[in-house]
């Protein structure tokens, strides 16, 4: 099965809800409840990325019977420094999206250590395309 | 602990109504909605003073089902609404983030203890 959601960077306050839909989606397919907050904690730390660094994108979750993948394409500045970005508490964020509660630099490590593999493609001036991928 | 206690301990003011009598079993005290997401594993209450639509989202990805906004801070319609329709309580005091969180401390609901394992 595959979802697929829109993320629209310029409405901010719908940050998050692609991760809201899908969790809801998941809750509908009886996956196990700890499996779905580490993919909605992954997934939601993603999208606000996609939102606050990189004006919005796509994600497709596709289920299957032994995982789940969150794929989240954008066409934004892409990372110039993928270990950097990958640092506990580095963050590019701006004022606003720390005002919101984010730029902690805690986004990417949260993404690493709720998924179960985690895959980043990013080219500077591209995007970025981040894979997680959750075991069932 | 019930969230009526939770309101008498903190003289605290409700925003919403939710279905059910909620209860918590810890609380969790902070304005980072990362850290939230990070460290957050049980049934908590969170005391925040970032009052914004992602507070609400983020309590929704991690089920806490109880949202405490310190220093007077007051939650728009909207943020309101958002709370009514996730089954989120909204409640609001006037104490600080520390003296809220040593309230309920005192009275019993222990802190969510972190596993920082970065």
């Amino acid at each position: 099965m595959i979802f697929k959601y829109q993320v629209d960077a310029a409405a901010p306050e719908l940050a998050g809800r692609a991760s809201t839909e899908f969790k809801s989606v998941l809750k509908q397919l009886g996956v196990n409840a700890k499996i779905i907050r580490k993919i909605s904690i992954a997934m939601y730390e993603g999208e606000i990325n996609m939102v606050i660094h990189a004006n919005g994108g796509e994600i497709t979750c596709t289920v299957d019977e032994k995982q789940i993948e969150v794929v989240m394409a954008d066409s934004g500045p892409g990372i110039p420094d993928l270990d950097l970005a990958m640092t506990a508490g580095w963050s590019t964020a701006s004022q606003e999206a720390r005002e919101l509660g984010f730029g902690a630099g805690m986004g990417m490590p949260n993404m690493k250590r709720f998924s179960d593999e985690m895959d980043v493609k990013t080219k500077v001036g591209v995007g970025t395309t981040l894979t997680l991928r959750f075991n069932l | 602990m019930k969230v009526s206690e939770i309101q008498a301990v903190l003289g605290a003011k409700i925003f919403n109504e939710v279905d059910e009598e909620l209860e918590v079993d810890y609380g969790y005290s902070c304005d980072l909605m990362s850290d939230v997401l990070a460290f957050v594993q049980n049934n908590d209450v969170l005391l925040t003073g970032t009052v914004n639509p992602q507070v609400v989202r983020t309590c929704q990805m991690v089920d806490i089902r109880v949202i405490v906004f310190v220093r007077a801070k007051e939650p728009s319609a909207e943020i309101i609404e958002q709370a009514t329709d996730a089954g989120i309580l909204l409640m609001g005091t006037h104490h600080s983030m520390y003296s809220a969180s040593a309230l309920l401390y005192e009275a019993g609901l222990p802190g969510e203890e972190i596993e920082n394992d970065f």
